[in-house]
C-alpha cells in the first residue's frame, strides 16, 4: 500500500469527508499541479509560438517540455506526441484525418462492445457513412474479450481479415475493469494483416499502467489528462510518425500552418500540423507535473496499490452483502483495473448514488458512457467505485457503510 | 438534507394510485433511456372530471415517490387542472432539495401528463 496521499491533495482540506470513489470519470489533483497552472496565469500567460517576447518564449518552451515530458511517459518520440482536448477529440482525429482518407465501401472497421462511447460511435458512423463493415467482438461472462484461444494462443481469424482496415479497441474497460490483453491481440492482428491500423483508447490506462508505445506496437494511443491527475481539457494522441504525417489535418486555421497564400496553404509538420488555434496552454504545461507525480510515486506502486485495494473491496462486498451484491468484470485481479462496477439488490443505481452521497461517498451511476456493454449485460445501469493513488482501505470500510445505509433507507 | 424524506420512502414503498385502468379514457408512458426508468400512466374522464388515475412502471425511489404523489394530488379534479401541473408545482409537492441530475428522475410523471391528452 502507499502512504496516505491525501495531504497532497487540496480538496481532502476543504472536504476532510470526502471518500472519492469515482476516479474513473475524473481524478484529482494533487498542489503541484495547482501551483504549475498558478504560475502560469500569473506569470507568462502568454499566447505561445507568437511573440518573440520574453514571456511567450518562456510559455512556448513550458508547453513544449510537456510534450517531451508525456513522449519519456510512454517511451514514444516528442514529434509523435499531439496535445488535444481529450481522449475523444483524440478518437475523433483519427477517424477524420486517417479514417475517411483510408476507408472504402466492404472494409472492415472492428471494435468491441465492452467500449466507451468515445471509442465506439466515431467508428460506427465513419462505418455508416463509407459503407463499410462494422463488426463488434464481443465479451465472455466474466467480463474477458470473446477471442478464441486455441491451446493458450490468441486466434483472431475470425474477427480480424485482410479486409480489416481499422481495429479499435479499450486497453482497460471504465466499467469492467478488464485489462485487455493488448500485445497479444496487437501482435496477430498484425500477422493477419500488416496493413492494420490499430487504435487503442488508453483513457483509463495511462493514469493506472506502464505504457511503452514501442513496445506495445499499436499505431494510436489515446488519452486524457484530466484522468491522470492533470487538468482538465488536454488529451494526447500518440501516432506513428509516419501516418501523422500522411493523415489530414483535423481543424485549419491558425498555429497549423507554415505558410498561407490566396490559392493554397501549406501545413506544418506533425504534431503541430493536429493542433490548430490556441490550445489549453497553461492546462498543457500544469500536466507535466501530474505525470511527475506520477513517475516519483512509481507507475508500478500505484498499480500495487489499486490491485491490493480491489481486492480488498472485492471481498468484503461480497462478505457483507454475498449474493444481494452482483458485481461484473474479471474476478483474476491481474487483468482487472481498480473499477468495480455492481448491482446491489434490486434498488435503483441512482438511488444508491444519492444516499451514498448524503454520506460524502461520491460514485457514479447510470451507464458510465458504456450503452452497449450495459445492454449486453442486460442492465440499466450500475453503481461504479474506482480507486486511485489517494484512496485508502478506510474509503473501501466507508463505502461498505455507505451501502448498509442504503439497504437501511430503501427497505 | 437528504431528499429520501419519510414522505418520499413512503410512496416509494407503498406507491398510490399503482396500477394499471382495464379500459382507460386516456394512456400515456415516458421513459428515460439513460437510467431504463418507465411509467404508464391511465386516466378514467367522466364529465370533464378525473374519476380514476393509475400509474405503473419501474424506476428509482424519486420517480416512484414522485408519479404516487402527483397521481394523489390528480384525482377527482377537474380535467382542467392537469394543465396546472409544470415543473414547479412538482417540485413544491416533493418539498425535497433535488439537483439538476435527479431533477429529471422527479419529472418522469410530468412527461407522461403531458402526453396523455395528445
Ligand atoms: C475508456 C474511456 N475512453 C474514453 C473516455 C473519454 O474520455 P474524455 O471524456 O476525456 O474524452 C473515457 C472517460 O470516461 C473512458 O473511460
Amino acid at each position: 500500500m502507499l502512504n496516505n496521499l491525501k495531504n497532497d491533495f487540496p480538496i481532502f482540506k476543504n472536504y476532510p469527508d470526502l471518500v472519492y470513489l469515482d476516479s474513473t470519470a475524473m481524478s484529482l489533483k494533487p498542489k503541484v499541479v495547482l501551483e504549475k497552472l498558478v504560475e502560469y496565469y500569473s506569470r507568462y500567460s502568454a499566447n505561445i509560438y507568437r511573440g518573440v517576447y520574453k514571456i511567450s518564449e518562456k510559455a512556448t518552451e513550458e508547453y513544449e517540455k510537456t510534450r517531451q515530458v508525456v513522449a519519456d511517459f510512454i517511451n514514444a518520440e516528442k514529434n509523435e506526441v499531439v496535445f488535444t482536448r481529450n481522449t475523444t477529440e483524440s478518437i475523433n482525429l483519427v477517424a477524420y484525418s486517417l479514417g475517411r482518407k483510408i476507408i472504402d465501401e466492404g472494409d472492415e472497421i472492428v471494435t468491441t462492445v465492452m467500449e466507451h462511447h468515445s471509442n465506439f460511435v466515431p467508428w460506427q458512423i465513419l462505418a455508416l457513412e463509407t459503407g463499410a463493415i462494422f463488426k463488434i467482438i464481443d465479451i465472455k461472462d466474466d467480463g474477458s474479450l470473446n477471442l478464441n484461444f486455441q491451446s493458450g494462443n490468441l486466434d483472431l481469424d475470425e474477427v480480424i481479415t485482410k479486409k480489416t482496415k481499422i481495429l479499435a479497441l479499450t486497453y482497460t474497460s471504465n466499467v469492467l475493469g478488464t485489462i485487455n490483453p493488448l500485445k497479444e491481440i496487437i501482435e496477430k492482428a498484425k500477422k493477419i494483416n500488416p496493413k492494420i491500423i490499430i487504435v487503442v483508447d488508453a483513457a483509463q490506462s495511462a493514469p493506472h499502467l506502464k505504457i511503452d508505445v514501442k513496445d506495445l506496437r499499436g499505431d494510436f494511443v489515446a488519452f486524457s489528462s484530466h484522468k491522470m491527475l492533470g487538468p482538465t481539457g488536454v488529451g494526447v494522441l500518440w501516432g506513428r510518425k509516419e501516418l501523422l504525417e500522411e493523415m489530414y489535418p483535423f481543424l485549419y486555421g491558425g498555429e497549423m500552418i507554415s505558410e498561407v497564400y490566396l490559392e493554397k496553404t501549406i501545413f506544418k509538420n506533425p504534431p503541430h500540423k493536429f493542433e490548430a488555434g490556441t490550445p489549453s496552454i497553461g492546462e498543457v504545461i500544469a500536466f507535466k507535473e501530474a505525470i511527475k507525480y506520477l513517475k516519483s510515486t512509481g507507475i508500478d506502486k500505484i498499480r500495487q496499490h489499486e490491485k491490493e485495494l480491489t481486492l480488498y473491496c472485492l471481498k468484503i462486498l461480497k462478505d457483507e452483502f454475498g449474493e444481494k451484491i452482483k458485481i461484473f468484470g474479471p474476478k483474476n485481479i491481474e487483468a482487472r483495473a481498480g473499477i468495480i462496477a455492481f448491482t446491489f439488490d434490486n434498488f435503483h443505481p441512482h438511488d444508491i448514488a444519492s444516499i451514498l452521497d448524503d454520506q460524502s461517498i461520491a460514485v457514479r451511476a447510470g451507464h458510465h458512457c458504456a450503452m452497449p456493454l450495459h445492454n449486453r449485460l442486460k442492465v440499466n445501469a450500475t453503481v461504479r467505485a474506482s480507486f486511485y493513488i489517494y484512496n485508502n482501505e478506510s474509503d473501501v470500510e466507508k463505502l461498505v457503510l455507505g451501502l448498509k445505509k442504503v439497504e437501511k433507507t430503501l427497505t | 438534507m437528504s431528499i429520501y424524506t419519510e414522505i418520499i420512502l413512503d410512496h416509494y414503498q407503498n406507491p398510490r394510485n399503482f396500477g394499471r385502468i382495464p379500459n382507460p379514457s386516456f394512456h400515456s408512458q415516458a421513459s428515460n433511456p439513460l437510467c431504463g426508468d418507465r411509467l404508464e400512466l391511465d386516466i378514467v374522464v367522466e364529465e370533464q372530471k378525473i374519476k380514476d388515475i393509475k400509474f405503473q412502471g419501474v424506476g428509482c425511489a424519486i420517480s416512484i415517490a414522485s408519479a404516487s404523489l402527483v397521481t394523489e394530488t390528480l384525482k377527482n379534479k377537474d380535467l382542467l387542472y392537469l394543465k396546472k401541473i409544470d415543473k414547479n408545482f412538482i417540485i413544491k409537492l416533493l418539498n425535497i432539495d433535488l439537483g439538476v441530475n435527479r431533477l429529471k428522475c422527479a419529472l418522469l410523471i410530468l412527461e407522461a401528463i403531458k402526453k396523455l391528452l395528445v
